[in-house]
């Protein structure tokens, strides 16, 4: 077990570096930059603001200085907020975005887990009928419309919920985005823990632990709870990586103060330091998230563990 | 032997009738009909052509032009006097041509998107699977990494790098939307390469791609069809997605979800500016996820 996880560490720290050179590589070969305005800069600034960045260097060695800053948590300065380096903009910004994800995803999970298996023991009855018909709506309807939807009608239609924006201690401010960025998730949750429910109270074991007299709800806890996880877990790793997507949007319609605001912002600004300082970090995140979803996918099925 | 002649005349009928029954029915044929049996499926057939016929041929019989301003009705809710059959936006266009021009963008991105991914994942997973072994090994490991990966970051890193063009943006998406693709057409080759005429061919001495292309393609039409279809509605999302964050396509050009981001801020003075172009992105994705889950129960009976 231990080993297994120790592997798949290794395996993903060329991921990581990979993605920074591709990205520090794309990005430092694109045409323009953050400096060409309107006006042309007097050389001498120019040639300033271009040493400060690092820029007068050979891209290989510009390259050398930014993972060696990356390495040390410094992703260097961000070209359009002047004031701020990007590490600290993403200090700012992470703590948020993380508890606004992690809320969603917890809420999505358990919700779409619940929906998914009461959906399967009433195969083809009425509960079943509806939730399908439920979880298909986020499947169909792209969250931005959505959470433009849910915005209008229950902050200014209804008054019930504050339409955007968010200090700390603002729970309310969260409801509505909490709730647009798992539901997408919790659908998918729900529909794949319905079919391998299904799969699952169809086995023999089940019919014979039902044929040992016990009782629904018992098989479902003993028997059929763990088998039914786990293409759940093994789904969870892109589930996250929806989930940030869900994010960008999610921070954008209702104004939250995350990394997901900075990395739009930026690539609208084409703030090369920023974007490439939040792609780094996501993936760096997706990574270590989808390492301990593989841990538990690997906890849960040993056959994964012998590969 | 009147009553022979009869009789006769019965088998005759009869013989006749068998053969015309016995013309047996294509795979394809029966596919046509499960999924003709469809309704939603028949529907959302119906419903998309429609969509694609006023999309395209629509904005040429509309008095107002997609990018014209009508100086004399800026804000101005459903006129049918003025011709604004939906309302104009802040700026006095027409909101039915600009709604009808985002569709028609709306569809571009998916024909274009999905071509590309097609192409690519068709590629790309024909020669992990033939190959087999180490090559299908590192392949599929490279679309498992892939996969983890948020693929929206890259998209935004592209339209940064190289500006705003539509273009651009249609084939990025496609370019990273092909690794379900890949993955599905990888494990068809798998079950496929193994079969008896994929032997005899390379008894022949057929050479690998004209393998891959003469004779397993053609066999995963069924599984590529499907997963095209869903495709779409993907990237239909994906693009409005762009759009909706102001990364996408450009003023005066617009789609559905810039039309959309205009509208849902002015959403409570202004009802009209959301509810056209988000009526006809949801009717889009609807029917295309019909269509597609009716396609795959039409064309992959053992699945339902």
């Amino acid at each position: 077990m231990l080993s297994y996880a120790l592997r798949r560490v290794l395996s993903a720290i060329p991921i990581v570096f990979i993605t920074i050179t591709v990205c520090f590589f794309i990005l430092r070969l694109a045409p323009g930059g953050p400096f060409d305005g309107e006006r042309a800069l007097p050389p001498d600034v120019l040639r300033n603001l271009r040493a400060y960045y690092n820029l007068d260097q050979p891209l290989i060695v510009q390259f050398f200085i930014y993972v060696g800053g990356v390495l040390r948590g410094d992703f260097g300065p961000s070209m359009v907020m002047q004031d701020f380096t990007v590490s600290r903009l993403l200090a700012i910004g992470l703590p948020f975005t993380l508890m606004l994800g992690f809320t969603a995803f917890i809420l999505g999970t358990v919700g779409g887990f619940i929906a998914g298996a009461l959906a399967a023991v009433n195969q083809n009855k009425w509960p079943d009928y509806l939730l399908v018909f439920i979880v298909l709506i986020p499947l169909i309807i792209p969250n931005f419309l959505m959470a433009n939807i849910v915005q209008l009608v229950f902050g200014v239609y209804l008054h019930w919920l504050p339409v955007g924006g968010y200090k700390p201690g603002q729970i309310m401010n969260l409801v509505l985005p909490v709730i647009i960025l798992s539901m997408p998730h919790g659908a998918r949750v729900a529909r794949l823990v319905r079919g391998s429910m299904i799969e699952v109270l169809g086995t023999n074991y089940i019919r014979t632990a039902r044929s040992k007299g016990l009782g629904p709800s018992l098989i479902l806890t003993r028997h059929a709870l763990k088998p039914a996880l786990l293409p759940v877990v093994s789904y969870l790793g892109p589930g996250l990586s929806y989930l940030l997507t869900g994010s960008l949007v999610v921070e954008q319609v209702f104004a939250l103060p995350g990394i997901g605001k900075y990395f739009i912002t930026a690539a609208l600004n084409r703030d090369y330091g920023l974007v490439l300082g939040t792609t780094v970090l996501y993936v760096f995140i997706i990574l270590v998230l989808n390492l301990i979803v593989d841990v538990l996918y690997a906890y849960l099925d040993p056959k994964v563990r012998l590969r | 032997m009147v009553d022979l002649i009869g009789k006769d005349a019965t088998l005759t009928d009869y013989a006749d009738k068998l053969q015309a029954e016995v013309k047996g029915r294509s795979l394809t044929q029966d596919a046509l009909r499960r999924l003709f049996a469809n309704k939603a499926a028949l529907i959302s057939i119906f419903l998309l052509i429609a969509v694609i016929l006023v999309a395209l041929i629509g904005p040429y019989f509309l008095p107002w032009p997609y990018d014209k301003i009508d100086w004399s009705a800026i804000r101005k809710p459903p006129d049918f006097a003025k011709g604004h059959f939906l309302g104009t936006d802040q700026n006095g266009r027409d909101m039915l041509a600009r709604t009808l021009q985002g569709t028609q963008m709306s569809l571009l991105v998916a024909a274009v998107a999905t071509s590309v991914s097609v192409v690519i994942g068709i590629v790309y997973g024909a020669v992990a699977g033939y190959f087999g072994g180490r090559i299908d090994a590192i392949m599929m490991r490279f679309v498992d990494i892939m996969y983890a990966l948020p693929y929206i970051l890259f998209v935004i890193i592209l339209v940064v790098i190289f500006g705003r063009s539509p273009v651009l943006l249609f084939v990025g998406i496609g370019c990273l939307e092909w690794l379900t693709m890949a993955r599905i057409v990888r494990g068809q080759t798998l079950s496929i390469k193994n079969r008896e005429y994929i032997e005899a061919a390379q008894a022949g001495g057929a050479r690998p791609f004209t393998i891959i292309f003469r004779h397993i393609l053609p066999n995963l039409t069924g599984p590529v069809v499907i997963y095209a279809t869903l495709t779409i509605p993907e990237i239909i999302i994906t693009e409005s997605f762009l759009s909706y964050l102001g990364l996408g396509v450009q003023e005066p050009q617009t789609s559905l979800g810039t039309l959309i981001s205009f509208g849902a801020p002015v959403a409570e003075a202004l009802p009209w500016m959301l509810y056209a172009p988000a009526f006809f992105l949801v009717l889009m994705l609807v029917c295309f996820s019909y269509l597609g889950d009716g396609l795959r129960d039409a064309l992959d009976p053992k699945d339902r």
